[in-house]
This record gives C-alpha cells, structure tokens and sequence, in this order.
C-alpha cells in the first residue's frame, strides 16, 4: 500500500484491474485505491508477472503491507502459502524474497533492567503503522501469531452490536488493527444492507446477468476509464453489499484465466467496493481540515502580494492561441504555473519540506495544483518537474490532471508529495487570496482574477489587465525580503511570456 | 469569586487555612518551617503559627512519620509531609505496617486521622532516586486514601476534605505542577472520592491523574484537531477508585487508553484495565492500551528523561493506533 | 445538424464536463457559469469536447458566443451551415 500523501496512514483497495497471471510493465494501473484523497490509480514499480493477489477489494490495511507481489523476469515462480486462501499467516504480507522475520524476543529475566526495556517495546507500538519498515522487519508482535482460520477477529462491543442488528459477522471486512472488525463496520455493514435493499446497483445486476430493472432508468454510466466511478462528482453510489470471500475469488493464480473464463472470473475483483459518496466527502472534509489545523497550529505564515502587468503575457497568449487548435491552446493559467516554477530554480527556501522539526529543500520542483471540486472539498496533486516541461506539455498535463481530479481517475504518483502549492481562486471573481500552507510543505502561491486596471506606464495612464500574485510562506524557513525577491521574479518572468 | 493562583500558592493556601482553623492541626516534616519547605509549599507559616505547629523534624522519614501516627492517635490533626515519595520508602513500615492497618489491629478502638503529603514524579532531571511514581504503589494498601490533586482547584481544596477522614490520607503532588497557574473557587468543597471529567468526548476514554492529566489534556487537543474527540478523565482519588465513573466513560466511548506516570508491571494502569476487562468487557471496541514510564530506572540526561515518561506525542499516537481504520 | 441535434450534443458534451449538474434545470438562455460552477480549464475542456463532437474550428475571440446553451447551438449552426456552403 503506497503512501499516498504524507498524512496517509491507511487505504482500501477497491478494485484490481489486473489479474493474477497477467504481464505487467512498471508505470502500469495495477488497481485502485480508496483514499481520503479519492480513488487513485496505482501504477506499478516492476516489470513482471503479477504472480499473486494479497489484498483483497474492500479490504483497508495500513501502509506499507504487500498488496500483491510480482514475479520479475527469469525469477523462480514461488508461492505465497495460502494467499488467496484465507486469511495470510503473519509473513504472508512479505514479498518472496523478503528474509525471514526475526523471532520474538525471549521473555526478559524479572531483574534485569535493560532485558526489561527491550520487552517493553511492544508497549511502544510507535512506528509500526505510520512509518511501514521493510516488511522483513516488521515486528512479530505487531501484527500478533496466525490467527486459526475459524475464529473471528472481532471486538467484543461489535460483536453485541452485530447480534442486536442481526449483521453476520462473518461477512464483514474488518478496519480495526489487524483486521479486527470494530462497530464502526457492522455499523457500515447494517447501513450498506439497508441501502442495498431500497436501491439496487445497475452495475451490479448486469454483472450478476440480470436486466437492470431496479435501477433508475436515467441513469448513465460512468464518464472516465474508471470503473469504480469518479468518487466526488458521481451520484452516491452504493458499495456491494459484500466482497466475495476470498475462496468464491477467482482460479488461483499461476495458471492464467482463459479468455473464454477470465470476464466472469474478473467480475467480483473489478466491481470495486467503495464508500458512499457522503461519506467519502466527510473523510475528505476531514482530511482537509486536519491538515489545515496543523498548518494554522505549526507554520508561522507570512504573506506577501504584488500586482503584476499581465499585458504583454495576455498579447502574447492571444497571438500564440491564435494559431495553435483548439486542442494545442494554452490558458494563462499555465503561464503562472510556469513562472512559478521557474522563478522557484533560484528560492530552494521555498521549494521543499519541513519535517522533524528542520527543513528540507528538494532539489526537484514539482507544483501542486490546487483543483477544487465542485462538490466541495480539493486535491493538489503534482506537475512533476514543472521547471522543465514546456508550455504545451505543461498545459497538457495540466489538462489531464484536472479532469482526472474531477473524473476520480488520479494517478499515485501524482499525488506523491508536491514540493509546493499553486492556487488561483481568482476565475470566478476574487482578486486576492491570502492562501495556508499545505503542510509539510513550507510555501503556496496564489492567483487572484484577471482585472482591468488604470495603470501608468512610462507617465501615460493605460488601462492594463493585472493580476494580484501572494506568497505564504514558513517563517521557520524563509524571511520576507526573499519572499518578496521570490515575487519579483515571478513578474519578471511574466513579462517575457515568449521565454517561458 | 474565582482567583488565579499557582499550584505551589494553592497547597501554601489549604495548609494556612487548615491551622487556621482548627487548633487541632500541626505541620512537620524536613525543612518546612525555617526554609519554607523543599518546594516553598509553607514559606511564611512558620512566622504565622509559631514553631509549635509548623516543626522542623530530623531527617529520618521513620521518626516524624512515626510521630505523626503518634500525634494523630492522642487526638491531634498532624499533616506530614515527605519531600518527595522517593524518602517515603524510609517510613514504608510506619506507613504499612502501622498507619493503615492501626484500625484493624486495635479492633477499631483507634484510628489514625494522619494526613501525609509528598511531592511525587519525575521530569525535573534529578534522576532516579528522586524522580519515582510511587502513588500506585500506596494506592493498593486497605486502610489508606490515596489522593492525587492534578488541577490548581484540587491543590487548594482536596486537603479540607483530606482533614476529615478518620483514617490515613496520603497526597500525591506531581512535583511539575507546583509552578501551574489556574483559576480556583476558594470555597468550592469538592468530594475527595469522586473522579472528574476535565474534557468530555465520544471516541475514547482518556483515564489519567496527577502530573500526566496536563499532557492527557494536550494531546486530546490535537485529537480534536484530527476530528478524534477524547474524553479525558482524572481519576482524583486513586484509594478508593471512582470505578463507576470512568466504566460508564468507556461504556460510552467503547475506547480506553490509561496514562499512568509509573511503570507498566503493577501499575494502577494495570488495575484499571483489569477493572474495564472485568466489568466492561462487551462494551469495548478495542482491547485497552496503556501509556506508563519505559521500565528503567528513570534517567538524568534530559532526552532520555523524555523519552522514559510518557508525553502528549505517545497518547496521540496510541489513541490514533487504536482509531486506525475509524473514520 | 439540426439545432436539436446540436442542443442534444451540447448539453451531452456538458454532461461530461460537469457530470454532478443537473441539466434539466439548465437555463439556455443563461450563462454556463451561472448556473454550473465551471472554471477555465473545464470550460477549454468543454470547448474541445464541442470541436471534437462537430468538428468547428472554435477561435478563442469566439469563445463569448459559447456562454450559454442557447449561444452555443446558435454558434455551431452558423458555422457549420457557412462550412456547408
């Protein structure tokens, strides 16, 4: 489970578009997965055969747990026991290759007081969820011995409350550590059977072979090449009742699906489990919010703002659209963006992390984008080496990302870590915004709207179209003589359009 | 009418007004008279009541502890104090083998209405021999109150209460609340055995007392700041347990997390969970977790001190382990 | 193209681009952005989906003419009916 952003502590699988047995090249969309982000795309990091399936759809695990592993090229074929089979033992998560887990530590003699310390560790359960090791040396006593296939990892209050809503718990995906099934699940669980009684899925009937008769008759597929459905802006959808159990899954793996099979053998993975639509954006309104509290709470901001001539970049812009298609034009949103990131090659203070109490420059610039959805809530994902791509290929990118944003289809890697923020809210009539950092990121530029303005140039009043361009900046990192110089050279890029 | 005042202020106030107003109270202990003492908890009471009822003792915790038992059997109100619970082992036997259990060995025909306070904890680098939590220790003795004021208003108020008991009543004062600041009601008259809810909260049940409600309190602010609401409870008086309180909390919650300055083996910690295991077993939606000191002997240089005591970073990330997959 | 056509072609364009509107409620002879909060890049979006769809060339000093549903069937009319002639 890749870390999706810095704050991603856990994520849900909610489909694999790739089968067991199937050739796979790194960069590949291998699955999707439900984040408090939306549904991301996960690309694949190795070229091989995607020997077998550890993460079920609807199941959440924390980062950094094995989600599938991969037989490279010309490795031997080898076999997690029991993948697909049920519940994996303890090191089941770890990738072939992966060395053996060192064993439990051995009880401590009473007097020691160093033996002591070591045993209390597990008293310490510190990083094992939010900073994943490598899964050879995850420790035993996190994730507990194998559990005996027929008892059910559940909490006793969940338990009362799954016999009081008549839920079996034997059908629920636990979220709880290790699984553990918590009430917040049969409460879900309950809720989904509920919904699921009143409003059957369309999508679900046609997999199941059955005319859609309970489904509403104006209801359209999807847009995008996601499956799952765009997360934000589709109507709420309702999550299957349950995930197949894991023996119902598909052949096991090795012997490839036929192509007369493999559709119907695929059916159950690729239908995807995801939250409702309401609660998908609660999570994200959480998200948004704890990262915005921190930000308040941690990063000294200091702002800074300047009016900026955007005549000659507008000119400039119209001529150049003028013989470019419709599909080649550029918005002067991506000139922003590019200025952005080229005035940033000369203000590392700005382009970077804070984290542990220091900071960090990153010597790649990669601008996040701040794109809003119009059901409420935001994503920022990256431009990655913005400093680099051209005006077209930026503008493309660009293109791509925000409907990927608003069609639920993001990439992973997109989201990995902007090195800093670009907002404009300017488009629907501000001219000024005083934007919070998104941590832990230590600088965020925003755009206000285009506006006409009485301006003099060389003692001549002219009417000009400006701009009003801000920085929020980590005073922790940077002062504001350098913000300001970092302002000044946004405008002077600005004013030569044709060298961006 | 509410005032401001420290911690150390808050103990100065409750002392004054107890030989004030009854004649029956005396005051002793090492340096509590000319110096004021150790931590300037009875500066000035010495020039107020004389030297007949604030009296400076030898320094062997078994003689003035054991003259306090004495002076509470002939029908005195004596209020000791210890420096710190790390001496309190020197007057162990005085305290076990003869304040708590007088009542029972005479057949309830005597009864030892002796108040003890001490400075307990650690965090102020004065290493091992003087940086222990040993209030769990008291807290399991039949015969005893045990009582940990961890607000500015339990300072100045739990004594009144203290000084009505007929048996033993042992004060535990975290030794970094002294300089605290808070408002206090000078004439609230709070019950000594009830436990108090500082912060009420849905999610978990945050049980704590004394020097660690402070960081308890904190890291429940950065929870909220995560949307996690936790309700933290100070459990005041740690003999006898306020158990109704905090089940009732965690059969709310269904979550509960015990922050307890001592060590994990034997703990008080160790109790309460043991207590929510027995009597609220099927309300609970995760298995209790704990945060106590590292089991070392606690250590000098400053990083490690930290790192030993449980802080507001490790409740947060105990609590947000055990919320993992929740909203 | 007849003008239903085109509007039937709009407003299935527009479906994409704001899949959340509800387009019954459209006024055609309201500006988009009046009504579906659309900004720039969904608008250059929803102008290549048009182009795409009907193969117009759509200059950018035309763009204003796009503004509404109403605006944008007239548009593509007239610039198909002068292709075709």
């Amino acid at each position: 489970m890749p870390k999706l952003g810095a704050d991603m502590t856990v994520g849900t699988v909610v489909a694999w578009t790739r089968q067991p047995g199937e050739f796979v090249r790194r960069g590949d969309i291998v699955a999707q997965v439900d984040t408090d982000k939306g549904v991301i795309d996960i690309e694949v990091f190795a070229t091989g055969v995607l020997e077998q399936i550890l993460v079920l759809p609807g199941q959440t695990v924390p980062v950094g747990t094995p989600l599938a592993t991969i037989r490279e090229t010309g490795a031997p074929e080898e076999r997690v026991p029991g993948a697909w089979a049920g519940p994996p033992p303890a090191e089941a998560g770890v990738a072939p290759q992966a060395p053996q887990a060192p064993p439990p530590p051995l009880p401590p003699p009473a007097s020691a007081f160093g033996a002591g310390a070591v045993a209390r560790a597990g008293h310490q359960p510190a990083a094992s969820m939010a900073q994943p090791e490598p899964p050879g040396g995850m420790p035993v006593s996190a994730q507990g011995p194998p559990a005996a296939p027929a008892r059910l990892r559940i909490s006793p209050s969940a338990r009362e409350l799954a016999r009081a809503l008549g839920v079996d718990p034997a059908a629920v995906q636990g979220t709880g550590r290790g699984g553990a099934i918590t009430r917040e699940d049969i409460q879900r669980a309950a809720a989904q059977r509920a919904g699921a009684l009143g409003r059957p899925r369309a999508e679900e009937a046609a997999a199941a072979g059955q005319p859609s008769a309970g489904a509403p008759a104006t209801q359209q597929p999807a847009p995008g090449p996601s499956q799952a459905g765009p997360a934000q802006v589709a109507p709420p959808q309702l999550p299957p009742p349950q995930v197949a159990p894991p023996q119902a899954g598909p052949p096991q793996a090795g012997a490839p699906p036929t192509a007369a099979e493999s559709p119907l053998a695929a059916a159950p993975m690729a239908r995807g489990v995801q939250l409702p639509a309401e609660e998908r954006a609660a999570r994200m309104r959480q998200s948004i919010a704890a990262a915005m509290s921190r930000s308040k709470r941690e990063i000294p901001h200091y702002y800074l703002g300047t009016t900026i001539d955007l005549h000659r970049a507008v000119t400039w812009l119209a001529a150049e659209n003028e013989r470019r298609t419709v599909t080649q034009r550029l918005l002067y949103g991506a000139l922003l963006i590019k200025a952005t990131a080229l005035a940033l090659r000369d203000f590392p203070e700005l382009n970077g992390f804070y984290m542990d109490g220091r900071y960090k420059p990153n010597e790649a610039i990669h601008v996040g984008v701040a794109v809003s959805l119009r059901l409420g809530g935001l994503i920022a994902p990256a431009l990655h080496h913005t400093d680099r791509l051209d005006l077209s290929t930026l503008m493309e990118r660009l293109r791509g990302l925000v409907q990927r944003v608003r069609g639920g289809s993001l990439r992973g890697s997109e989201l990995a870590d902007p090195t800093i923020t670009v907002t404009s809210l300017g488009e629907q009539g501000v001219e000024l915004v005083l934007p919070v950092i998104y941590p832990p990121q230590v600088a965020i530029v925003g755009f206000g709207k285009v506006v006409e303005r009485a301006w003099a140039v060389e003692g001549q009043v002219v009417v000009r179209p400006t701009i009003t361009a801000t920085l929020a900046a980590d005073h922790r990192v940077s002062d504001g003589h350098r913000g300001a110089l970092f302002l000044a050279a946004i405008d002077r890029l600005l004013q030569q359009p044709e060298s961006l | 009418m509410p005032t401001t005042m420290t911690y150390r202020e808050a103990v100065r106030a409750a002392l004054a007004e107890a030989l004030r107003s009854d004649e029956r109270v005396l005051l002793m202990g090492e340096d509590v008279g000319r110096y004021g003492g150790a931590f300037a908890c009875s500066r000035g009471l010495l020039e107020e009541f004389g030297p007949e009822r604030v009296r400076d003792t030898p320094l062997s915790e078994a003689t003035f502890v054991g003259a306090g038992i004495g002076a509470a059997l002939g029908g005195m109100r004596p209020i000791v104090e210890i420096m710190t619970c790390n001496f309190a082992l020197l007057a162990l036997d005085q305290i076990v083998n003869h304040a708590a259990i007088m009542r029972h060995m005479s057949g309830g025909q005597f009864s030892v209405p002796l108040v003890i306070r001490m400075a307990s904890g650690g965090g102020r680098r004065v290493a091992a021999q003087h940086s222990n939590s040993f209030e769990g220790w008291f807290a399991r003795l039949p015969g005893v109150t045990v009582l940990a004021p961890a607000t500015v208003q339990d300072a100045r108020t739990m004594l009144r209460g203290a000084l009505r008991e007929p048996d033993p009543v042992l004060i535990f004062e975290h030794i970094l609340l002294y300089p605290v600041q808070g408002e206090v009601d000078e004439q609230a008259d709070t019950d000594i055995r009830r436990a108090a809810v500082r912060r009420p909260g849905r999610d978990v049940s945050l049980i704590t007392y004394g020097g660690s409600l402070p960081k308890t309190l904190a890291a429940a602010e950065q929870l909220a700041a995560e949307g996690i609401e936790a309700e933290v409870i100070d459990l005041r008086c740690l003999r006898p347990l306020d158990t109704e309180l905090f089940l009732d909390s965690v059969r709310r919650t269904h979550r509960a997390v015990v922050v307890d300055e001592a060590w994990y083996t034997g703990s008080l910690a160790a109790e309460i969970s043991a207590l929510i295991m027995e009597r609220a077993f099927y309300d609970l939606d995760a298995p209790v977790a704990r945060v106590c000191s590292a089991e070392v002997p606690l250590p000098y240089a400053g990083h490690l001190e930290d790192a030993a005591l449980p802080q507001a970073a490790a409740i947060e990330r105990t609590v947000k382990e055990m919320m993992a997959g929740h909203g | 193209m007849k003008h239903d056509d085109l509007r039937q072609t709009v407003l299935r364009v527009l479906g994409e681009i704001a899949p959340e509107a509800d387009l019954e409620r459209l006024q055609p002879n309201v500006a988009f952005r009046q009504q579906l909060d659309l900004d720039s890049m969904d608008f250059l979006n929803f102008v290549i989906a048009l182009h795409e769809a009907t193969q117009v060339e759509i200059p950018e000093r035309d763009y204003w003419r796009l503004a509404s549903l109403d605006g944008c069937v007239e548009y593509l009319a007239q610039r198909l009916s002068a292709r075709q002639q």
